[in-house]
């Protein structure tokens, strides 16, 4: 018998080597190596998206703004996907050969790692071709088309407003896991800051399949199943005509156009221009490098991004902190020739002299300004200028300035309001006066304000001390309004200084002799307003006006700035007049007016003043 | 009537315990594997379970015949048997059907039989009855031509069915001739040549080469007293490549051939040990250099043969034979979905029935071949735990209980039993998991088929019979 011990342990050992190796392997592949549960479920369940319609926008009357049209993405499963007649899926298509290979060569690639899980062929596809597609896809194994909605615009106006949507990036995807490749986000204006309430929430449907790609029965009984839940409406608080209307008088100008109903902060329209046709950014974003590459910036919305000095208008401020800080009342006279001659001094035009608080502002004087500005800064009831200076800006910031008025407008900037240490850097600590900064009292200087600022300020000085936060958008529909806008937002000064002001921006554009927008008054509408004219280094001078009408019960706060254009009497101020018009009554008489500036261009000389720069 | 009584007393329970429990898991497997609702019934005997159900009754009843019959019987009739079985495996050539490219199989109306399973047991007890003669001596050159005969005949027969697989487990005999006196270094070499045959062809050169580094530095540190040393000039090799290749190639932005990189490394460690071998005379290096020179030298012939020799439908037949072409949907697509269903199941598995990969057809051939897919999806890592320690705890029962038989018959042939059963479970379930190539053998008592599971079965239970008669 040959009876080995040695060689049956050696035996076993071989054994229980073996299992060891086998255990080895599959503790490793099972549970260290999360890789297989992944390919195992994207080998066996079937999403099924469903895309919710983007909710619609309409204007304050129940307008229509942005609506939505069908469009289809081809879709292309793998390995499903036979032999095909590529010719004729391009005339199809109308699409290159060249640009179908390569797409097909894509698709075949993922054949082995997607397998059945579904991948584009080709985005947006218009209803007309989609109809021929249909007719033909029994030739086109393994393609089908998804809806996926679009955006459409039946005005096509306020694109820096209403924004725009385009597929979500990487970035975005990181951000908020909700999106997946594929999907549509909105972008700046109010597509972006109510992409939430818009986008309405995906609904998606697992299945669990065979190899053959046949649907067995829903994943864990549904378990994880959502519905669609559609986008919802928003109601906004422009007035499409008013806008359509705005965005006419600017048309080849470069400026702004802000109006706000004061009553309610509502803003009735928002005008960049140049501005973007929203038309231009739906679907394949095929224009969004070229608006990026234009020099005029389109992109960028001048209305509420755009920081400029604001010129005269602001005497009205300072004209208003008088008078609560009392150095100031409605008698106070100052003499001016021809503008402000201590220090460096301040130019100013031939009008009567001296002046009145009402008068000044009806003639814009200069002169009367720096008085005022001085008498505030030098106030021997603050310790030293920067007690003074702060307690100025307070006054100014309470007005909304320097800061963003916190709106629903995602793209809204603060402007800038200086700071003594800004002034200690430019000067030295302690070694600035408040002629110094005297430029601060007629609105130039370190001073930067968007037209959003004035039209806000307009709309302060109409309600006589508050203002209402301004917003875009009413409501979302079936929620209730946001109470942040329905809050008084009171500034610092009392309601009795606004008489004498407001008697001077009536003068202004009512007034007689010295008015300087006379000629821009409304027949049968109490309109008040204040001009602008802010010096520019660069090139022509910017034009802006301010107003709101009627004078009693404000319906409308309106901000013009209009870059290269000039006097503020000659460009702005018709504009803001004619829109008031507009909107008060629903038509425009002073035809010659609009024709007029409807024909006016500074898009020649914005050129030209770069050149020289 | 007594001697009845006595088999039943006598039979090892532990074993046939385990035997029950495998083709009861098995059972279940397959009918998770091919479940639906429609036929959710697991008695339906138009689905694979159902008749499954029917083949293990019968293998039940071929248990109790078995040990009823006179174990005598099995070593008279050895030859007899082993004859038939070649006959049939003759017929089968011409009067079978051929079902996935094999002709392998007889059809008798519904059913159909593979002889080849049953060749298994035939040259088991051909074998054990040569061997266990008297005067029988390994050495003898004319008993191993006898031995290669019995083992090779039936072996090229399968082979000729193209079931290649089924062919390759008569291999595994040599692992009983090892117990029987086969040298270590035979059994050893034989099995390192057909693995550096099968490797050169499906593992970059380098890994082959490392594989080679590593055996030879095993058998070195075998011989070698000196073991500390060895160890070391070992761990220092294959460390200063994979630092080369991971650490100093990518900051020296250098590309160079890694398998000339890992030659260089071998070359120089082994001129090192050369030198000290000479001073200190060791003989054992000598010969571990003669085998590692040999066995580089086999492998890149076996590139240059494959490569150059050979004819490209020769090298399809042989990447097929392995595994490497064998799969119409991509490289490796059986084994990859294989991989992805056992994967998935993770610690505990996804639970009974509620596997996916399987039942939804990703894996192929899930209730034959590939039926340890299903255990590993759908109770995981635990579940094959339990199955690959009852294969072990079978396997260690087979050859204690062929150890403790007095007749050599029984022993030789218990090895039998343990070498084929150890061959089928290893490679079945290394296939599966990707560490061996596709070779469609069945997972003994798991898998679905009658043959199979009649063959391991009557396989089992001869060998029970015998230990249950050891003492009469």
């Amino acid at each position: 018998m040959n009876n080995s011990p040695y060689k049956k342990n050696i035996i076993i050992i071989a054994i229980l080597f073996c299992a060891v190796i086998l255990l080895g392997r599959l503790f490793y592949i099972q549970v260290i190596d999360t890789s297989y549960k992944i390919t195992a479920n994207n080998n066996v369940l079937r999403y099924e998206v469903q895309y919710p319609a983007r909710g619609l926008v309409f204007d304050r009357n129940g307008e229509l703004m942005v609506g939505n049209k069908t469009t289809y993405d081809i879709m292309v499963i793998p390995r499903e996907m036979k032999a095909i007649d590529t010719l004729d899926l391009c005339n199809l298509f109308d699409i290159s050969y060249t640009q179908c290979k390569s797409i097909l060569e894509n698709v075949d690639r993922k054949k082995k790692r997607q397998g059945y899980q579904a991948v584009v062929f080709l985005k947006q596809v218009p209803a007309e071709i989609y109809a021929l597609f249909q007719e033909k896809s029994f030739k086109y194994p393994g393609f089908y088309a998804q809806v996926r909605t679009l955006r459409s615009y039946p005005r096509n106006v306020a694109g820096n407003l209403l924004g725009y949507v385009t597929e979500v990036d990487t970035a975005a995807i990181r951000r908020n896991p909700y999106y997946k490749m594929g999907d549509y986000i909105g972008k700046s204006g109010i597509e972006g800051s109510y992409e939430e309430a818009l986008r309405g929430r995906k609904g998606v449907s697992i299945y669990e399949r065979d190899v053959h790609n046949q649907i067995k029965k829903s994943y864990d009984d549904g378990k994880y199943d959502t519905t669609a839940i559609a986008g919802k409406d928003l109601i906004c608080t422009i007035d499409i005509k008013l806008q359509e209307y705005g965005e006419l008088l600017m048309q080849n100008k470069i400026g702004s156009i802000v109006a706000i109903d004061p009553g309610s902060g509502e803003i009735l329209a928002l005008i960049s221009a140049p501005g973007i046709d929203p038309s231009l950014l739906v679907g394949i974003n095929r224009n969004f490098q070229q608006l990026q590459m234009n020099p005029l910036r389109p992109l960028f919305t001048r209305a509420v991004m755009s920081s400029y000095p604001p010129g005269s208008v602001f005497k009205v401020a300072n004209a208003l902190i008088g008078q609560q800080e009392g150095i100031l009342t409605p008698e106070t006279r100052y003499g001016c020739a021809m503008g402000y001659k201590v220090g460096r001094g301040v130019d100013c035009h031939a009008h009567p002299s001296p002046l009145d608080l009402r008068q000044s502002i009806q003639m814009s004087c200069n002169a009367y300004y720096c008085y005022v500005f001085r008498n505030l800064i030098d106030n021997p009831k603050y310790d030293n200028i920067s007690d003074a200076f702060n307690q100025w800006r307070k006054y100014v910031q309470s007005f909304g300035f320097g800061s963003k008025l916190d709106t629903d407008i995602p793209q809204e900037l603060g402007g800038t309001l200086p700071t003594t240490d800004i002034y200690d850097r430019i000067h030295g600590k302690n070694k600035w006066k408040s002629l110094s900064i005297i430029s601060l009292a007629i609105g130039q200087g370190e001073i930067g304000t968007t037209p959003l600022h004035l039209a806000n300020f307009a709309a302060l000085i109409a309600n006589k001390g508050y203002y209402y936060t301004p917003h875009v958008v009413r409501n979302v529909v079936d929620e209730p309004e946001n109470p942040k806008y329905k809050e008084k937002r009171y500034c610092m000064i009392d309601p009795v200084y606004f008489e004498p002001v407001i008697d001077g921006m009536y003068l202004a554009v009512n007034g007689g002799q010295g008015a300087t927008a006379s000629w821009v008054k409304i027949p049968g509408i109490d309109m008040c307003g204040k001009t602008g004219t802010v010096q520019n280094t660069h090139g022509e001078n910017h034009s802006v006006f301010m107003s709101f009408a009627p004078r009693e019960n404000p319906k409308i706060a309106i901000a013009v700035y209009m870059e290269n254009a000039g006097w503020g009497s000659t460009w702005a101020a018709p504009v803001a007049s004619l829109l008031t018009e507009y909107y008060l009554t629903g038509e425009v008489k002073r035809k010659d007016m609009e024709d007029r500036i409807v024909a006016g261009n500074f898009m020649s000389k914005e050129s030209r003043a770069k050149k020289r720069k | 009537m007594r001697r009845q009584v006595n088999i039943f007393r006598q039979l090892d329970y532990t074993t046939a315990g385990i035997y029950l429990l495998l083709i009861l898991i098995g059972w279940l497997s397959i009918y998770a594997s091919v479940y639906n609702e429609e036929h959710g019934n697991i008695f339906d005997i138009s689905q694979r379970y159902g008749m499954q159900l029917i083949w293990i009754i019968s293998s039940i009843f071929l248990t109790i015949t078995v040990l009823l019959i006179n174990h005598k019987f099995f070593s008279v009739l050895a030859y007899i048997i082993y004859g038939s079985i070649i006959l049939l495996l003759m017929l089968v050539l011409v009067a079978g059907v051929e079902v996935n490219g094999s002709r392998s199989w007889f059809a008798i109306g519904q059913v159909r039989l593979q002889p080849a399973e049953l060749a298994k047991v035939a040259a088991s007890l051909a074998l054990a009855r040569f061997m266990c003669q008297y005067n029988f001596n390994l050495k003898k050159l004319q008993n191993i031509l006898m031995i290669g005969v019995i083992i090779l005949l039936p072996m090229a027969l399968i082979l000729l069915q193209s079931d290649t697989g089924s062919a390759l487990v008569f291999v595994s005999l040599l692992l009983m001739l090892y117990r029987e006196g086969l040298s270590g270094w035979v059994v050893s070499i034989a099995a390192f040549c057909i693995m550096l045959f099968i490797l050169s062809i499906i593992w970059e050169p380098v890994s082959v080469l490392l594989f080679i580094w590593i055996a030879c530095l095993a058998l070195y540190l075998f011989f070698n007293k000196n073991k500390y040393k060895v160890l070391l000039m070992g761990i220092a090799s294959i460390g200063s490549y994979s630092l080369i290749i991971n650490y100093l190639l990518p900051v020296l932005k250098l590309s160079i051939d890694y398998d000339y990189l890992f030659l260089g490394i071998c070359v120089i460690t082994l001129i090192v040990e050369g030198i000290i071998a000479v001073r200190k005379k060791i003989k054992s290096f000598w010969l571990i250099l003669l085998i590692f020179v040999s066995t580089v030298a086999i492998t890149s012939s076996v590139d240059y043969v494959y490569d150059h020799l050979l004819q490209q439908h020769h090298r399809n037949r042989i990447e097929e034979m392995l595994g490497i072409r064998d799969d119409p949907q991509g490289t490796g697509y059986n084994v990859n979905q294989s991989k992805i269903a056992i994967g998935s199941g993770g610690l505990t598995g996804k639970g009974f029935l509620h596997g996916t990969q399987t039942k939804y057809n990703f894996v192929p051939e899930q209730s034959t071949d590939f039926i340890f897919c299903t255990i590993g999806e759908e109770w995981g890592f635990a579940g094959v735990l339990i199955v690959i320690a009852l294969f072990a705890w079978l396997l260690v029962k087979i050859v204690e209980i062929s150890e403790r038989q007095r007749d050599a018959f029984a022993r030789i042939y218990g090895y039998c039993v343990a070498s084929i059963i150890g061959f089928h479970v290893f490679l079945n379930i290394a296939m599966t998991i990707g560490l061996a190539p596709v070779i469609g053998i069945p997972l003994p008592f798991i898998s679905y088929g009658g043959s199979s599971l009649w063959a391991f079965t009557i396989m089992l239970f001869i060998l029970l019979k015998f230990d249950a008669v050891k003492w009469e």
